[in-house]
């Protein structure tokens, strides 16, 4: 995928945490880019290495037992090789974050507004009494009630939805050009996600900002992502439009999301189909395609090679690691569709010859240390 | 209503009320947060009921006054065509076996310093069942095969599982006495999404196998939606709406049950993508509810009448029981939610009847 005109470029990203276990491989060579204005979900489950990506953006994983490569372009900049101060200047100014837990993540000792006037206060030259009116303005923008009084308020006053909406204000405080929101509306409960969801989608129009979402709900990147980076064992597996992603998914892990979520839009009484086993460990990952020990299609041979996401035929912009043959998946996929369980479509994989999908020749390569 | 033969559990006029006080060493009562304020349904003998609803709804606190882990304030429960809302003792403990809770977290909820095979052996030893070793141990081993865990993990500490091996564990232990009724608080919503059809699917086979009546507490109405047979749906420590599953999605009477259903992000970006219906606002504080309707700050359809007047839980044209002055049109119904559910004429159908 081309990711040129992109504000944010992120080019073959490993990050590896060095444990006394040994090496956790928590990124393992991802790239993508986002557009301004522009969503891009990345989907996956505890483990997968979603956070620690956008982490690293933000130049929050850094220390002596961490090592990190690759490039993270922003408006020309490489974030991983700016300096301490130069992140800080950009950090909360020209790249946001929220995060998953607004209780953890505001300080309980400090009232709400002061925390958002420090936020500004640290980078633009603003009086504190215009900047204290700006916080009052900011409340009033992601809708918490009577703004004048809350401001003054500390964290614990705050309900779990306008906890969250106080972090919105935070990082929209200065407005950055690209927000990133990991879980943003896991803690909160459907009514208040629809309500935060919501507004980050008409901040965003109001803004024009580049946002990043990080979830592990398909429904939450079906409602507000352009695009969707799915992630496994630390490597993108699947990266398309959400349109593709939901119309025509290619990789089996995908599938198995779908498949085994229960949703308000299938027949009642469907069965679920759950993902055999369980994530992998990040620090003995499983040979060749990560996903082969779980994955219902796998044949002997991926245990050894290690697929690369390459594009599918005919569908320019998506992207898929897999070692099954484009035919195949299509027509696991329709079978899928069609209510049939794996075992019949996997058997179905296994008459039609294994293809590697495109005439690029995969890597090969032994599986973790 | 229902003749109580059909009915394992029958819950009257349920509350429970947790006291506010103040003060150190003088406690005054100063309030009362109304967890469960007057609830009442019956669960029928081998369906699952869901009880769903958002955080301090008081959909746990009536688990766990059901299965009689909290005193309640006000109302009576029947099990078994018996009262059992002032049992205590040896009588009480008698009647643990036949209801079993699942919990949520299954990290907190197995103790870390026993094997595996002691945490589900320790119903046999409480209730003095099962007294010799051997048979213990082969009927834990059967029990764990049942839930799809390897038998030969037996001396393993819950810390060698993974959170979706340590929710069987809790469902093995649950069904050890083969209760007659099984309650599971937010089974799956701590787990991996991958995982969580692992949970759901066995629950599901349990509950076809042992012929086992399930109450199943949650917030995601997907999840209720595909395990349910009737939902009991929460706002403020009361029911809001009583219906059959296939009613309820389709064609729901209780505002606040459409606006829950249009909240739900659907996984579909051409059918699931529609207007939403937002609430405004967070869930009132359950210490000092609205008067009358709990509702109608929130409610879209909110008359003068909703704040002077309680509705009672009664049938609305349709079966389906809701506590609502105003229910929905079809024509709201159809603008609210998604599609797929309610599908060309489904909230038409479901009017009709």
């Amino acid at each position: 995928m081309s990711f040129g005109g992109a504000l944010l470029r992120v080019e073959d990203l490993r990050v590896q945490f060095v444990t006394d276990d040994g090496v956790v491989h928590a990124v393992d060579g991802i790239s993508y880019g986002v557009r301004q204005g522009k969503t891009l979900g990345i989907v996956g489950e505890s483990g997968s290495g979603k956070t620690v990506a956008s982490l690293t953006t933000m130049g929050l994983t850094r220390g002596r037992s961490t090592r990190v490569s690759g490039a993270i372009m922003f408006e020309g900049q490489d974030l991983l090789r700016a300096s301490g101060e130069e992140l800080r200047r950009i950090r909360g100014d020209q790249i946001a974050m929220i995060f998953q837990d607004p209780l953890s993540s505001l300080h309980p000792y400090y009232k709400v507004g002061w925390q958002l006037i420090e936020v500004m206060r640290a980078h633009r030259d603003i009086s504190k009494a215009a900047a204290h009116d700006r916080a009052v303005e900011l409340l009033e923008l992601v809708g918490i009630p009577d703004p004048q009084r809350r401001v003054s308020q500390y964290p614990h006053e705050f309900s779990g939805g306008m906890r969250q909406r106080a972090m919105i204000a935070m990082a929209l405080a200065n407005e950055p050009k690209l927000l990133i929101a990991d879980e943003p509306t896991t803690a909160l409960d459907v009514t208040v996600q629809a309500q935060i969801l919501a507004l980050i989608k008409d901040l965003q129009q109001r803004l024009r900002m580049a946002v990043i979402i990080i979830t592990h709900d398909l429904g939450v990147v079906a409602e507000i992502a352009d695009e969707i980076a799915v992630m496994y064992a630390g490597r993108i597996v699947e990266h398309a439009s959400t349109e593709e992603i939901f119309r025509a998914p290619q990789h089996p892990y995908t599938w198995g999301l779908l498949k085994s979520i229960p949703r308000l839009d299938i027949p009642r009484g469907e069965e679920l189909i759950p993902i055999a086993g369980r994530p992998p460990s990040l620090i003995n990952r499983p040979s060749g395609c990560h996903f082969h020990p779980r994955c219902p299609y796998a044949q002997p041979a991926h245990s050894r090679t290690d697929p690369r996401l390459e594009p599918v035929p005919d569908q320019p912009g998506h992207e898929v690691a897999c070692l099954l043959a484009p035919a195949v998946r299509t027509r696991i996929w329709g079978d899928l569709q069609a209510g049939r369980a794996p075992a019949a479509a996997r058997e179905l994989a296994q008459t039609v010859p294994a293809g590697r999908g495109s005439e690029r020749p995969p890597v090969v390569k032994e599986g973790g240390p | 209503m229902i003749a109580s033969g059909e009915a394992l559990v029958e819950v009257r006029g349920l509350a429970k009320h947790f006291p506010i006080t103040s003060g150190i060493i003088l406690q005054r009562k100063v309030g009362a947060v109304k967890a469960v304020d007057g609830v009442s349904f019956e669960v029928r003998r081998g369906e699952t009921l869901g009880i769903v609803g958002e955080t301090g709804c008081g959909k746990s606190t009536t688990a766990r006054l059901m299965v009689r882990l909290l005193e309640p304030s006000a109302g009576t429960i029947h099990f078994d065509g018996e009262d059992i809302t002032k049992r205590s003792g040896a009588r009480l403990k008698e009647l643990r076996r036949e209801m079993q809770m699942i919990f949520q977290d299954p990290y907190s909820s197995l103790n870390p310093r026993k094997p595996v095979g002691s945490i589900i052996a320790e119903p046999f030893a409480i209730h003095g069942l099962l007294k010799s070793e051997g048979e213990r141990k082969k009927r834990v081993q059967e029990l764990m095969d049942r839930v799809g865990l390897h038998p030969e993990h037996y001396n393993r500490y819950p810390h060698e599982f993974s959170g979706g091996q340590r929710q069987r564990i809790g469902v093995a232990r649950a069904i050890a006495l083969e209760p007659k009724l099984l309650v599971a608080d937010e089974p799956v919503s701590a787990l991996d999404v991958s995982i969580q059809a692992q949970v759901l699917n066995l629950l599901r086979g349990l509950q076809r196998d042992l012929g086992l009546t399930l109450v199943f507490i949650a917030h995601d109405l997907s999840v209720v939606r595909h395990m349910c047979d009737r939902v009991a749906v929460m706002y403020l420590g009361k029911i809001a709406e009583l219906a059959r599953s296939d009613d309820l999605y389709t064609f729901p009477r209780h505002p606040y049950t459409g606006a829950l259903l249009s909240a739900v992000p659907v996984p579909d970006p051409i059918g699931g993508r529609r207007e939403r219906q937002l609430l405004s606002g967070d869930v009132p504080s359950p210490a000092n509810p609205p008067q009358a309707c709990r509702f109608h700050t929130r409610c879209p359809k909110a008359q003068e009448l909703c704040s002077e007047e309680e509705p009672p839980l009664e049938t609305k044209g349709t079966r389906s029981l809701a506590a609502c002055h105003f229910p929905l049109s079809a024509e709201e119904v159809r603008l609210r939610l998604p599609l797929a559910l309610t599908g060309a004429d489904g909230g038409a159908r479901a009017a009709g009847e």
